[in-house]
């Protein structure tokens, strides 16, 4: 399978900083479900930071689709889904205007929308369970469904990479457990790339292909089953 | 006599009805993106624009608008480029601002009633040329609100994912800090320069209270601002009044009726449901 993620012996340090990572080889081929895991502070997020260019590495390179990660000419096929502490939850918007939003990247920032976008938002609902809530505001919602509201702002984009930056964070592990079957459909029906970053992984490790632990370099990466039983939570990592 | 029968005053509401539209319409997302108070350091560099104006002879409303969007965009470029962080870049543009309105205003020996006129609003300054100028930054600016609305909006939901996903971040925030500076320019002859930011913020605030979509509280925002203005012109023309006060007080007053009125509903449908 073509790659969809490459990262050939990366380190990053801030400016005057310890390093953050080192010496970090990474290949994601199109259709893989990976798991980043590591303890807070680890480097699992600047790591995602440089996949997706918003940070350039200080030796080695990142590459999306074969293309310098920071000048990919497929942005618009990527989805983001950034710590709950960035997104808008606090907004006055509706579940029906978050889901809109995911359509800007694809169609361009000016104009109104075609029937056939209109249908397409009203699918990515539907396929996260919150038609019944699509016109009522975020803050009326639990933490899981404003997850989910997200999440259907990424699939409205119609991606082929889907990033989440820690989704579990701050909801129950009910709704953990429904995230992670839901990204485990959204995988299996729509052959998504997935990435899935968090310090919490038990709830997707039964669904993901691999599992990559960071702790300032790869500690780990293989099938979740061939984890050391030590190792099954990653805040306690001994490399 | 009608207070619609004296000129000033038709130039004055007309001036007002773009003022009333078009501040919560960027406000809102000033708000969203929790920059409620930029609106005030760009009224500072708006001041300073005024004073430009009086020194080189000029229309004091075009140099404050050149000076409010020329200090908007800097904010936003100080702020993207990390060279100061959010409140640092305010500060920055606050003080330089006002100094700079000082001495420039000293040099030009118009400390007199004309600049209090600037700087709290009045309704018998607002010329047919003022209209004018304002009526077309009105339109322009709110057609550009609503031709970039999905856009904004996608941002103020997540600046993060826009910016992976090649939404054009930095331009959309540009238009954003220009449009505030061009909304403090249009303001400045009714509500004043040190008041206008608050006819960008009250109106939103107050709507979000009932609101119940990001457009149903644009559009409250919007219909707030306008009862704001109408009412704190008529107030200050009954009342000899400066009018950005009176203006700005009504629509605080909008925020405490609203809140008023929205915890008495809940408390309503609490009784009715329990």
């Amino acid at each position: 399978m073509p790659l969809a993620v490459e990262l050939d012996r990366v380190a990053f340090a801030y400016p005057g900083g310890a390093p953050v990572l080192r010496d970090v080889t990474l290949a994601v081929e199109e259709g893989e479900f990976v798991a980043i895991a590591g303890p807070n502070g680890g480097g699992k997020t600047t790591l995602l930071r440089i996949v997706l260019g918003l940070e350039r590495p200080t030796a080695g390179s990142a590459r999306l689709w074969g293309e310098p990660a920071a000048r990919s000419g497929r942005r618009s096929r990527i989805s983001y889904l950034a710590q709950r502490a960035q997104l808008g939850i606090e907004s006055p918007a509706t579940v029906r205007e978050v889901v809109e939003a995911g359509l800007v990247a694809r169609r361009g920032v000016v104009g109104r929308f075609r029937a056939s976008e209109r249908g397409r938002v009203a699918e990515a609902i539907e396929r996260v369970g919150l038609t019944p809530q699509a016109a009522v505001t975020l803050s009326k919602l639990s933490g899981g469904q404003r997850q989910r509201a997200f999440i259907a702002k990424a699939l409205a984009g119609a991606p082929d990479l889907l990033v989440l930056d820690e989704p579990t964070a701050g909801v129950d592990v009910d709704a953990q457990e429904a995230l992670a079957l839901l990204l485990e459909d959204l995988h299996r029906d729509l052959g998504l790339t997935t990435l899935f970053v968090s310090h919490e992984f038990g709830a997707v490790e039964r669904f993901v292909d691999r599992l990559v632990l960071v702790r300032g370099a790869v500690v780990f990466d293989g099938d979740p089953a061939a984890l050391p039983s030590s190792w099954h939570d990653p805040s306690h990592v001994h490399p | 006599m009608s207070i619609l029968d004296a000129d000033f005053m038709r130039l004055a509401f007309a001036t007002g009805a773009v003022v009333g539209i078009l501040a919560p319409a960027v406000g809102f997302f000033l708000v969203q993106r929790r920059m409620s108070l930029i609106g005030d350091g760009i009224g500072h560099v708006a001041f300073a624009g005024v004073a430009a104006g009086y020194l080189l002879g000029v229309s004091p409303v075009a140099t404050a608008l050149v000076a409010s969007v020329g200090g908007a965009v800097a904010i936003e470029w100080l702020r993207t480029r990390r060279r100061a962080a959010g409140d640092q870049a305010l500060a920055l543009l606050f003080y330089t601002g006002i100094a700079a309105g000082v001495v420039l205003v000293s040099a030009a020996g118009a400390l007199n009633a004309n600049l209090f006129a600037f700087l709290f609003g009045s309704i018998l300054t607002v010329t047919r040329g003022d209209l004018l100028l304002v009526s077309i930054l009105g339109v322009v600016g709110v057609a550009l609100i609503a031709l970039l609305y999905r856009a904004l909006v996608a941002v103020a939901l997540d600046e993060e994912s826009a910016r992976v996903s090649g939404i054009p971040v930095g331009t959309l925030n540009v238009v954003l800090a220009g449009l505030a500076g061009v909304t403090i320019a249009v303001s400045m002859r009714i509500v004043g320069i040190l008041l206008i930011a608050a006819l960008m913020v009250l109106p939103v605030i107050a709507a979000s209270l009932v609101a119940w979509s990001i457009r149903s509280t644009i559009l409250l925002a919007i219909a707030l601002g306008l009862a704001a203005v109408f009412v704190g012109l008529a107030v200050a023309y009954y009342a000899d009044l400066a009018p950005g006060g009176a203006i700005v007080l009504t629509a605080a007053g909008s925020y405490v009726l609203v809140g008023l009125g929205s915890a008495a509903r809940r408390r309503l449908l609490a009784r009715t449901t329990g």
